[in-house]
């Protein structure tokens, strides 16, 4: 049968993920050494797999309130209060959601019309622009720019505003550039979101891997709690990606639209992960630093080692990838990350995957073991001895 | 947390690593890295970089035994004059007090099966003071030193995801 013509033309348009392409290229080959990776190398810490095993074990199968357990909201509040000075009421203001990912496709829901156009700065998480076209609005890329640390700046804001822009993704700590945006450089931007009347979708799913200073939410400061969908979840910084949780902070009304659409696409986020994420929130602080601690050490040694072997690295201050530019060797993202898993068998993800001005970098994670960077930065170093 | 204990814990995952990179790791200088590694070598506390290997792989045959023994212990000595002596033995590769139902655990490395089942019957068995020896040869190794031998084991996740 001849399924194309029956699908939506919505979803035709959406290009395949540049990921995705790579991704079979890299599992037809054999004893590489993948870096391109995005998820933590921790398996979840033991406390919160116990609390995961001893619900099963109570029985706790059930559905939950659509916003998720009244005591995992509690805990969320609780979290963004003591972590990023945020007050959201937990009856009211926070839901929990299947992930970052839910979270962002509520979001562009309950805001978007038909062609309202949504700021999505570049290079990006993969899944925005995709998400905006889904929902029939318009993805406008900002791009970013190594030389202003890809931050997003005002200019390049309000270059991009027109009369239909309705709200702007904020991707700080960045996937893929490790970007983070501090207090003084998101407070540029606040007076043009405002003037604007923009609403903020904040992913701030790294904000606990952020290096050398403490994270800021834009939601926190004046005039911006209440124009901010704060997104965040449990994947990155509590190693849970597997479970599937995330929660949304925001305005009441904004909760109520997104809970709408949360009540009849999904009903609620898995009991079991819920539950466990409670005494992720509460008990395992100490895992948390001690991850953070151990991505920073890698951190240093990576940045330090494509700088040695002669890349242009740009250095990141969150989340778990380094964005080396390789425009020096005259090759394209993509050329350059498949010769070097063809001849070296390294596997590293192409930058354009991540919007057109990643083009000329690549996305290097690391989360591995020193032991395991050490010995891709060896590969990479005879490639580069070749190429260069 | 406590300079040595970041380079000793550095060096334990990988062995190779050069003081310049330590140093990049934990912010020390490469001058501080050297003389913290040299001090440690120094005082004994770190002994050997040694490298594992999975001999199935090479072509060369190594067989590995764990050998329980009960030891009567001495007066003044205990098992310490037993443990020494099976020390001296080049086939032996680790020897270690242990509690429990036996006294001194002991790995032997041979060539063959049989090479050390002599080995046992003809050295360690008639050592004075051992009064039984228990072989168990090791058939597979699944981990040693926190590493997997089956590729794939270590790390569960996709290779390539956003
Ligand atoms: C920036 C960003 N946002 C969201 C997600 C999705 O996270 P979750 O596992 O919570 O759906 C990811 C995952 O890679 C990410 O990198």
């Amino acid at each position: 049968m001849n399924t194309d013509k029956y699908i939506s033309n919505v979803v035709k348009s959406i290009p395949p993920s540049g990921i995705r392409k790579f991704f079979d290229l890299v599992t037809s080959s054999k004893d590489i050494i993948a870096l391109g990776v995005g998820e933590p190398d921790f398996v979840t810490p033991w406390e919160i797999r116990k609390e995961g095993i001893d619900a099963l074990d109570r029985g706790s199968t059930t559905y939950t309130s659509n916003l998720g357990l009244p005591e995992l909201r509690i805990a969320i509040s609780y979290f963004l209060k003591t972590h990023y000075n945020l007050a959201y009421d937990p009856e009211k203001e926070i839901m929990v959601t299947i992930g970052a990912s839910e979270a962002i496709d509520l979001a562009l829901r309950a805001l978007l019309d038909d062609g309202d156009e949504v700021l999505v700065p570049e290079p990006s998480y993969v899944s925005y622009a995709p998400c905006v076209t889904l929902t029939r609005g318009i993805p406008v890329f900002v791009p970013t720019d190594e030389k202003n640390n890809f931050i997003l700046t005002p200019d390049d804001l309000k270059s991009k505003i027109t009369s239909k822009t309705k709200a702007l993704i904020l991707p700080y700590p960045n996937n893929p550039t490790g970007a983070i945006m501090k207090k003084e450089e998101l407070e540029e931007i606040v007076d043009i979101i405002i003037e604007h009347d923009l609403i903020v979708i904040s992913d701030e799913i790294y904000s606990e891997l952020t290096y050398e200073g403490k994270h800021v939410s834009i939601a926190s400061l004046p005039g911006m709690k209440e124009r901010t969908i704060l997104i965040n979840g449990f994947s990155k910084a509590f190693a849970m990606t597997g479970w599937r949780l995330g929660y949304i902070a925001a305005e009441h009304g904004f909760i109520e639209a997104m809970n709408k659409i949360h009540q009849y696409t999904t009903i609620c986020a898995p009991i079991t992960a819920q539950y466990a994420a409670i005494k992720g929130i509460y008990q395992c602080e100490e895992d948390i630093v001690k991850m953070r601690e151990t991505y920073d050490k890698r951190r240093k040694f990576i940045v330090n080692g494509f700088r040695e072997i002669g890349f242009d690295c740009f250095e990141p201050k969150g989340a778990f990838y380094i964005f080396p530019s390789i425009k020096k060797t005259g090759m394209t993202s993509q050329e350059f990350c498949e010769k070097l898993l063809k001849e070296e068998k390294v596997a590293v993800v192409p930058g354009d995957a991540f919007g057109p001005s990643g083009e000329g970098f690549i996305r290097v994670s690391y989360a591995y073991s020193i032991d395991k960077i050490k010995r891709a930065l060896e590969r990479i170093k005879h490639f580069a001895e070749r190429i260069l | 947390m406590d300079k040595s204990m970041e380079i000793i814990d550095l060096l334990c995952e990988n062995s190779r690593l050069t003081e310049k990179q330590i140093a990049t790791i934990t912010g020390l200088s490469e001058e501080e890295v050297k003389n913290t590694i040299k001090n440690l070598e120094d005082k004994k506390v770190l002994l050997k970089y040694t490298t594992l290997v999975d001999w199935e792989k090479t072509g060369r045959e190594v067989i590995t035994a764990l050998i329980d023994v009960r030891v009567a212990p001495q007066q003044g000595h205990g098992f310490n004059r037993v443990a020494h002596r099976i020390c001296q033995y080049e086939e032996v590769k680790s020897v270690s007090l242990i509690s429990g139902t036996y006294d001194l655990s002991v790995e032997v490395e041979g060539k063959t099966m049989k090479e050390i089942a002599l080995f046992v019957a003809e050295r360690l068995a008639p050592i004075e003071g051992v009064l039984s020896t228990t072989t168990h040869f090791v058939l597979k190794r699944y981990k040693k030193d926190g590493v997997f031998y089956e590729e794939g084991e270590d790390d569960k996740r996709l290779v390539v995801t956003p």
